[in-house]
This record gives C-alpha cells, sequence and structure tokens, in this order.
C-alpha cells in the first residue's frame, strides 16, 4: 500500500471527543455525515481543507478518550489516507486496525503542516518529500497486520467466521 | 517466574501459560454494549453475516449514553438496540435503569477473576472487584458477539502501592486524580494497573470502583485491585455467580512500581481541558462556577451521593446543579434515605439514572464560557457539548463545596 498526501498537523493527546464530538456522534450511522465535524473542535475549517490522501499528523496520545468507533470511521470517511503520530491510546488503535484505518507510529518532529509525504507500508518507510528525509517506523504486530491486510476485523470474520491467526 | 493479575486471568481464559507481551485468543466471560458503541456493533455483526450471538446470557445492553431519547436520530439507534437484543435473547437494560458500569457488577454480571469487555472505555471500573475488563470498540464488540472470544496483547503491569489512609474530606476520587496527575494521560498506555496497599484495603468497594473506573484516563488497559474481604462480601450480596479471585504472586514482575503516601493528600481538582492537569483544592479554590454535576459512572453511587448530601442538607446552592443517580436501584435508595429530597430542597435538578451530561448528548449543556464542575471522568474541550465551556473534576464533596460558594471550594469547610 503506497500512500501520499499533504500533512495536517495537530498537537499532543488529540481525543476521541476531538475526533468526533459526542454532540454529533449519537444522531446518525451515517459516517459520511459524520465525518463533516470531524476535528472541528480543534479546527472548524478542517473537513473543507482536507484533499482526498491527505494525513493527519499529531504528537504522542493519538485517539485517547472514549471507545467510540466513529472516530476512525469519521477520519476515514474525510479520506484521510492514515493517522502519524508519535504514540496512539490502545482503544482507538484497535478501532483503526479494526475499520482498515493505516496507523503509523514514528517521531512526527520532523513533519510540519503543508509537508508532502509518502508512505510505503510494505517496506515499513514513511519519505518526507518536501524535506527530502526519511523516517523510520514502527512496525505492527502480526496479528494487526493480519487484520488490516484482510481489510478490516469484519472482512476476516467473513473470511474465517472466527479469529483465525495461523 | 510469578505473574501480575493479568498475566493469570489471560492465562486462564486462553488456556495458555502466557506472559507480558504475548498475543492470545481468549474466552470472554461477560460481553456488554452500551448506545453509543451498540448500533455500529449490529452493523458490524449483520455485516459479517452471523446469525446468533455466541450466549444470550452472557450479553447485556445497556441505554445510558443518551436517555431518555433527545432525538429522533437517536430514538431509531435505541429502537435498533431493543430489536436485536429482544430477537437475540439478550439481557437489556433500558432508560432509567442506570449507567452500564453500574449496572455490571449492581445486578451480579460480572464477578472476580472474570475477563470481561464492553464497548465503552470505561469498562476498566470492575477492575476493582478483580475483574479483568477493559474497552473496546463496536467490531471488537461484534467479534465477541459472535465468537464468545477476543484477541489480547497480554499487557504489562503498572503497580501502584498507595501507603497510609485518606485524610477526612479527601476521597478515592482526590487519589485517583493525583495519580493521573502525576503518571500523565499516557503513563500507563498499554499497561495494565494493579492499585495495592493499605490505602485501597481502607475503602469501600464503592470508592474502589471510581479509582478502577479512571484508570483509562491514564491510558491503562484495566485498573485491578486483589479481591479481599470486602470485595468477597460485596460481590456475594450482589451476585450468585461462582467465581475464582485471582492474586498476583509476590515475585510477579511489573514494568513500573510507584509507591506514594496518601495520610496527606488534599482535596484534588482536574483543570481544563485534560484529566492530568491536576491541582490541590488550593491552588483553583474561588474560580467561579455556573454548574455543577454529581453522577456518571465514576461518582453517582450510594456513598457519594450520602457525601454529597450530608454537605448540601439545609444549604441553598448557588450554582445550578445536577444530579444523576448511577442507577434505579440507586435513586430508590436515595429515595428512601431522603437524600433526593435533599437535592431537591437545596435547589438541585434530580436527572434519570444514566450517563447525565457527561458525554454531551443532552441534560445540561453548558453554555458559552462556563465553568462546570463534575464528578466526571474526563473535561476534554467540548465533551459536555459545548466547546467554548470549562469543566473542572473533583470529589462529589467537592462539587457539592463548590456549588453551595458558586466558586470551588474546599469541602474540608463543611466536615461535621
Amino acid at each position: 500500500m503506497d500512500l501520499k498526501g499533504q500533512v495536517h498537523k495537530f498537537g499532543d493527546d488529540v481525543n476521541t471527543d476531538y475526533i468526533i464530538s459526542g454532540r454529533h456522534k449519537f444522531k446518525t450511522l451515517d459516517m459520511k455525515e459524520l465525518a463533516k465535524y470531524v476535528m472541528e473542535d480543534l479546527d472548524p475549517e478542517f473537513y473543507n481543507k482536507v484533499k482526498a490522501g491527505d494525513f493527519i499528523v499529531a504528537g504522542s496520545n493519538f485517539g485517547c478518550g472514549s471507545s467510540r468507533e466513529q472516530a476512525p470511521l469519521a477520519i476515514i470517511n474525510a479520506n484521510i489516507s492514515a493517522v502519524v503520530a508519535k504514540s496512539f491510546a490502545r482503544i482507538f488503535y484497535r478501532n483503526c486496525i479494526n475499520t482498515g484505518l493505516p496507523l503509523i507510529e514514528c517521531d512526527t518532529e520532523q513533519i510540519d503542516e503543508g509537508d508532502e509525504l509518502e508512505v510505503d507500508l510494505q517496506k515499513g518507510v514513511l519519505y518526507n518529500r518536501s524535506k527530502g528525509i526519511e523516517i523510520a517506523i514502527t512496525p505492527l504486530p502480526d496479528v494487526m497486520l493480519k487484520i488490516l491486510s484482510d481489510g478490516g476485523l469484519v472482512e476476516h470474520f467473513k473470511k474465517y467466521g472466527t479469529f483465525n491467526f495461523d | 517466574m510469578g505473574k501480575t493479575i493479568a498475566e493469570k486471568i489471560l492465562s486462564t481464559k486462553s488456556g495458555r501459560d502466557v506472559k507480558a507481551n504475548d498475543i492470545v485468543v481468549a474466552e470472554l466471560d461477560f460481553i456488554m454494549g452500551q448506545d453509543g458503541t451498540s448500533p455500529l456493533a449490529i452493523q458490524a455483526f449483520q455485516e459479517m453475516q452471523a446469525r446468533r450471538v455466541f450466549d444470550p446470557a452472557r450479553i447485556a445492553m445497556v441505554i445510558d449514553h443518551s436517555a431518555p431519547s433527545p432525538l429522533e436520530g437517536v430514538s431509531e439507534l435505541h429502537r435498533q438496540m431493543r430489536s436485536f437484543a429482544g430477537e437475540q435473547g439478550i439481557c437489556f437494560y433500558d432508560i432509567g435503569d442506570g449507567v452500564c458500569h453500574q449496572l455490571l457488577p449492581e445486578q451480579g454480571h460480572v464477578v472476580p477473576g472474570d475477563l470481561v469487555i464492553g464497548a465503552d472505555s470505561h469498562t476498566c471500573t470492575y477492575g476493582a472487584i478483580n475483574v479483568f475488563s477493559t474497552g473496546v470498540g463496536s467490531t471488537d464488540l461484534a467479534a465477541g458477539l459472535i465468537s464468545g472470544k477476543l484477541w489480547f496483547k497480554v499487557p504489562e503491569t503498572f503497580k501502584f502501592v498507595l501507603n497510609g489512609q485518606l485524610p477526612a474530606g479527601v476521597y478515592s476520587k482526590d487519589l485517583i486524580l493525583h495519580l493521573i496527575g502525576d503518571v500523565t494521560a499516557d503513563g500507563a498506555t498499554y499497561m495494565a494497573a494493579e492499585y495495592v496497599g493499605e490505602a485501597i484495603a481502607g475503602l469501600s468497594v464503592e470508592a474502589r470502583f471510581t479509582i478502577s473506573n479512571m484508570a483509562i484516563e491514564m491510558g491503562a488497559k484495566a485498573g485491578l485491585m486483589d479481591a479481599d474481604q470486602k470485595t468477597l462480601d460485596w460481590v456475594k450480596e450482589h451476585s450468585t455467580k461462582s467465581f475464582t479471585p485471582v492474586k498476583a504472586d509476590a515475585d510477579a514482575v511489573y514494568a513500573r512500581v510507584k509507591e506514594y503516601d496518601v495520610s496527606r493528600l488534599e482535596p484534588q481538582v482536574a483543570r481544563p481541558h485534560t484529566v492530568d492537569n491536576v491541582a490541590p483544592i488550593g491552588e483553583v479554590a474561588g474560580t467561579p462556577i455556573q454548574q455543577g454535576v454529581i453522577g456518571t459512572c465514576t461518582n453517582g453511587r450510594m456513598e457519594d451521593l450520602r457525601i454529597a448530601a450530608s454537605i448540601l442538607k439545609g444549604r441553598k446552592v448557588k450554582s445550578r446543579l445536577i444530579v444523576a443517580p448511577s442507577s434505579r436501584q440507586v435513586m430508590l435508595q436515595a429515595i428512601r434515605e431522603g437524600l433526593i429530597e435533599i437535592f431537591l430542597e437545596s435547589g438541585a435538578a434530580v436527572v434519570t439514572p444514566g450517563c447525565g451530561p457527561c458525554v454531551g448528548t443532552h441534560n445540561g449543556v453548558p453554555s458559552d464560557g462556563e465553568n462546570v464542575i463534575s464528578t466526571a471522568n474526563r473535561n476534554f474541550k467540548g465533551r459536555m457539548g459545548n466547546n467554548r465551556a470549562f469543566i473542572y473534576l473533583g470529589s462529589p464533596a467537592t462539587v457539592a463545596a463548590s456549588v453551595i460558594k458558586g466558586e470551588i471550594s474546599d469541602p474540608r469547610e463543611y466536615l461535621r
């Protein structure tokens, strides 16, 4: 999977209420509709600025807070290709893998707003094209790679009817 | 080599001798979903082409986050839950029954040694009664409903040794806020917390739930405690299920150990907009408050209501006060003890047992620029439905004292 796009940069501790606020998520299961409010409390213009394939880049503890899966689904439906952060909160991390949103854990200090990134998930490398540098990424555990490569946990279960990591 | 509580429970439930960082598929004892997460899980269940849940007797669904429904869209999602639970024969708690994390232990669904998942991040609450319980999302919930299993990475454990006894006017909420302030919002990410020591032994089971509830606010996967005699008595009072408590070995290996002496701890307040932005009460006292909230899965239990009522009795509130008992049973008991009368006479609005205004869907959205002090577990910007409001977190005593004065106040002034 080769991903390319521009950076939208955020800080540390971006929580699930910022990703999609509780005041929207209870209304509907239409994720295209929820996507319009993604990151609204941090940047009201975010949804309108994003071009398909762009990246969210953040500091540590991205996705802390609620177990709401509307958070990764809203990001996917805003056409973001991946979230890049120094670290992720664990429930959000699992929810992303289960719903098929790639997460990239790496040092994000050398990535700035507007930079052009390219990621090769197979090789496990992130290129910052604007800065001309390569950044090493922490590989995903095998179980997570298996779920992602099956296309998420729904597809995994459709294929096997249960968990199958052999 | 010895094992932690997390390693022991995940070994038993996976049928393998596992240690931290192993990945296992383990059998679940109980599964829960609430109204913010179940509708998506039902959708995933259908997409996974499943027909029946693995065992309806080991599943509960709870409508507590937007209860009663404030909107047509929410009503439709609630309808889907009722219909799914009805078809599948799942235990169902409807509006007014209470908050999921109160109901699961109170109604005897979870017992020591169990492995439990819930599609709500505060599912770690039951760790207080020696249950390895953790929050998951909707797709994991759906996979659990179908297979009765889930995969886990066995967590490393962060051990908190809590020495001494809490002084008068200082509660378990102050203790957990202090720990989160100290280790920060991601200080225990991917780990299980184990809380031990005489400070825990000195607390009631209800007070211990508050501590385990907030393990997720330091990033932890579970917030575990031993089952002592108090736990065993409490569980037997609430459940007829058989159980086997689990204790960590003396030579268990911990990723981190921190010791605290709680005997000089003061009331603590988390300031906007992160839970780890914690200060002793003296640093924030005097901050004007427009609304107080007593309730939520953190602090809406009988003990919490009794503490708040003891301060509010015979006094009038200056700030608005919303009280949401954590369950129907708690509400009924509070009526019998005269606590609801005390709240109403003080000027409080008492609302349906459930999550109340905590998650920002209904029941008390603050207006622009307002300061709120709440017994909840999160003070994220926008959490209560308005991103131009400011949320402070404190114990039920601190909230009660603060709404009387209309500013953040030290509850120790009201000790009788």
